[in-house]
């Protein structure tokens, strides 16, 4: 076929285009029914902790949830600009670094605050060994409606498309298990919550190269 | 001052081409087919210059391009440079074309390299090499009687329902998945 009859073949009917989905509402829908599948995952295999009334009402509670909140923003913001092609992305590493240097920042202060015997305890609790892992396990659900909605998009950087997803993923995946999580110091959160939301990331900067193509 | 003229004519070509794909994407099919037809102008400069050692691939990679441009039209955020847009996704399927053929070579080794310099002619250098007909008759019908009746014979969406008894929402979702169906088929068939 001759180029310009694949050009009249393509222009032949095309007609108008209906009001396209917005790109941002395309994501609000992933993220919903994702987080959907995430929660449904964190009641059935490990349940709401038990005094999350009482937390509620303490301010390192909400500084949890504010900094996994501000790195799943960021991330959504880096997807948004990287499943369109030709899109700016210089101001990425500073929307993704933020949320990452503010709770490090908080973490710093609270380890000098502390009691040098108590230190080591505030960065790993009780359960460092399992926080980075049920963090990656909820990612699941929202990481394939993420890469699903991106994909039907046009992501031309894969690599760091898929890094994106999976941060995305593994943020709100972290604000789910919130929900679940004891811990409340923040050098805990500043190390395993992010490796946690590292853990998908990396798996998307591993897979984007073959499971974003178009 | 030649910096300043190229920029001038820069500047003209996008605003052109941008108002071009507005009224394509409003529904104007002439305008569009202009958009279309000046766009693969640029695309074949485009890759003739990166395209050097593999004159063979530039008019696929053109069609390709093409097609991509046309699916992906629904994803054009009209606040951002066309120039930007087009030029990403005409690198997006280099890349692509490269890696394949990478791949490709590492795996089927040429025994006739030595023959290269006489087995090679310009000629048909407009040509496409893959034939998007050949491709395109192997959609299953749910894709190739959409695409079949509304683009190449020219019939309205309803008379190509009456047709082939499919519904007219069927055609619609026919076309424009037949198109992205026939996209990857391209990049299956190297």
């Amino acid at each position: 076929m001759k180029t310009e009859d694949l050009i009249s073949l393509l222009a032949t009917g095309a007609g108008a285009i209906e009001a396209p989905v917005a790109a941002q509402q395309r994501y609000a829908v992933a993220i919903g029914w994702g987080a959907a599948g995430a929660s449904l995952l964190m009641l059935a295999l490990l349940q709401v902790r038990h005094d999350l009334g009482q937390a509620l009402l303490l301010p390192m509670f909400w500084v949890k949830v504010g900094f996994v909140a501000c790195l799943a923003a960021g991330s959504l913001f880096a997807a948004l600009r990287l499943s369109r092609p030709g899109a700016k992305i210089s101001w990425l590493p500073i929307a993704l670094g933020l949320p990452v240097l503010g709770i490090w920042a908080i973490a710093a202060f609270t380890l000098l605050e502390a009691d040098p015997l108590q230190r080591s305890k505030l960065f790993f609790g009780e359960t460092w060994r399992t926080c980075p892992l049920l963090i990656a396990m909820l990612s699941v659900p929202v990481f394939a409606a993420v890469l699903r909605t991106m994909k039907d998009l046009a992501p031309t950087r894969l690599r760091l498309a898929g890094f994106a997803a999976g941060l995305l993923s593994g943020s709100v995946a972290a604000l789910v298990y919130c929900l679940h999580c004891p811990e409340m110091g923040a050098p805990f959160i500043a190390f395993w919550y992010l490796l946690g939301a590292l853990i998908p990331a990396g798996v998307g900067a591993v897979l984007g190269n073959s499971i974003l193509r178009w | 001052m030649q910096r300043i003229n190229r920029e001038a004519g820069f500047r003209a070509r996008e605003d052109r081409l941008r108002d071009l794909l507005g009224r394509g994407l409003a529904g104007d099919n002439a305008a569009y087919q202009v958009f279309l037809t000046e766009l693969s102008a640029h695309l074949r400069a485009f890759l003739r210059r990166r395209l050097v050692r593999l004159p063979d691939e530039i008019e696929d990679l053109v069609q390709e391009s093409l097609l991509a441009v046309h699916n992906q039209r629904h994803t054009y955020d009209p606040t951002q440079p066309l120039s930007a847009w087009v030029q990403a996704i005409a690198r997006y399927k280099l890349v692509d074309l490269l890696r394949r053929r990478a791949t490709y070579e590492l795996l089927n080794d040429p025994l006739d390299e030595d023959m290269e310099l006489f087995t090679t002619a310009d000629s048909e250098a407009a040509e496409a090499r893959r034939d998007l007909n050949k491709l395109l008759a192997d959609l299953p019908d749910q894709f190739r009687l959409p695409i079949v009746h509304t683009k190449l014979e020219g019939l309205s969406v309803k008379e190509a329902a009456d047709l082939s008894g499919m519904s007219e929402s069927a055609i619609k979702v026919g076309v424009h998945r037949g198109l992205k169906a026939l996209a990857a088929k391209i990049r299956g068939a190297l």
